[in-house]
């Protein structure tokens, strides 16, 4: 029965690593596509609140953003308390009405109407300055927003 | 001259070049959220006409400085607004709703087309609370509609309203689209806000 004995010092054969660079190519790939890189640099702490009823906005490129909160470590002598944010700099609430009309300006005439406002609010800031801006929007008749939150209850939170 | 084999190249460092283009990738992915609550801001009129709401049929929530919650007059915590939002909205206090469930409370909402949820917000309310309130509140209704949809079409809202978006679904979408509608109209969101 010498067919099936074990040969001699019989080691296993090391593995072969020529797919390894196929396998990190293909996770590469899916990072480069996943990855968004971030329009705005924030000046703000975005400290998002959490709501579970949401819905998702699918035109992304539908969307102005307006954020407010407090200004992060770096801006502190912008003081403490919650600002606006458009675009790269801080703002303030009359500054809305040209910063959507630039935003409509820049979009087809027939895509207007289905502009939303996203707000993404810090969960720390307080209503007067939100209460502000939705007037503003009213003015402008900006009149879709959508409160930009995490998913999640909201209960059990600090 | 003899034709020479051009020597080949040598591929065993492209597995470093990979990880380090992932690495960076990596680290920059930010996973975006764009979910959020949608809203439709009231357009701004100038017409004074004093519409006359009957104050049975408004429900009004008070959030003050402090994010106490003020529900109907009284305290009330968090927890227990959506379930006060629920009765409220499907009360059917004068008996032409004949979907509705709730208590026939003539003290309370005539039906759900008449029933008006008011809130008002001061300026030292926190943006979390006041997220959290409109949640409560727009899940009140999400609960009713899933409920009545649920009973006509055997299927909830929010999976009428996904299939609805997804491509891929094979029914009828127009006869979707008029179901929803239905239900919209049955339960409409009567959500104002008070400056």
């Amino acid at each position: 029965m010498a067919k099936f004995n074990k040969k001699p010092g019989g080691e296993m054969p090391a593995i072969s690593t020529a797919s390894l660079p196929d396998i990190v190519f293909m996770l590469l790939f899916f990072f480069m596509v996943a990855t968004v890189m971030r329009e705005n640099t924030l000046m703000i702490e975005n400290n998002l609140p959490y709501a579970d009823q949401v819905e998702k906005l699918d035109k992304k490129d539908l969307v102005m953003y307006i954020y407010a909160g407090k200004p992060s470590a770096n801006y502190k002598q912008y003081g403490n308390v919650a600002r606006i944010q458009l675009n790269d700099k801080f703002a303030d609430v009359n500054d809305i009405a040209a910063f959507i009309a630039a935003e409509r300006a820049s979009k087809r005439e027939e895509l207007i109407p289905f502009l939303t406002t996203a707000l993404k609010v810090d969960k720390d800031a307080n209503m007067g300055l939100i209460g502000d801006i939705k007037q503003e929007l009213r003015k402008q008749n900006a009149l879709k927003i959508n409160y930009t939150t995490k998913k999640g209850s909201v209960f059990g939170r600090d | 001259m003899a034709k020479r084999a051009a020597p080949e190249v040598n591929a065993g460092s492209m597995a470093d070049i990979a990880f380090l283009l992932l690495i960076f990738f990596l680290v920059t992915t930010t996973i975006e959220t764009d979910s959020g609550i949608n809203r439709k801001l009231p357009p701004i009129e100038d017409n004074n006409e004093n519409v006359v709401i009957k104050q049975k049929n408004i429900f009004t929530v008070l959030l003050n400085g402090r994010d106490q919650l003020l529900v109907e007059d009284e305290p009330m915590e968090l927890k227990n607004l959506r379930k006060a939002a629920i009765e409220f909205l499907d009360n059917g206090g004068d008996g032409t709703c004949t979907y509705c469930k709730g208590k026939k409370d003539p003290t309370s909402s005539d039906n759900p087309d008449k029933a008006i949820i008011s809130l008002k917000n001061d300026r030292e309310t926190s943006y979390k609370m006041y997220i959290a309130v409109q949640n409560e509140l727009v899940a009140a209704y999400n609960v009713l509609r899933d409920a009545r949809a649920q009973s006509l079409y055997g299927k909830s809202f929010s999976e009428m309203e996904a299939n609805l978006n997804d491509v891929n679904w094979p029914g009828n979408k127009t006869k979707l689209k008029e179901q929803l509608e239905k239900i919209k109209v049955e339960y409409p969101q009567k959500l104002s806000e008070v400056q």
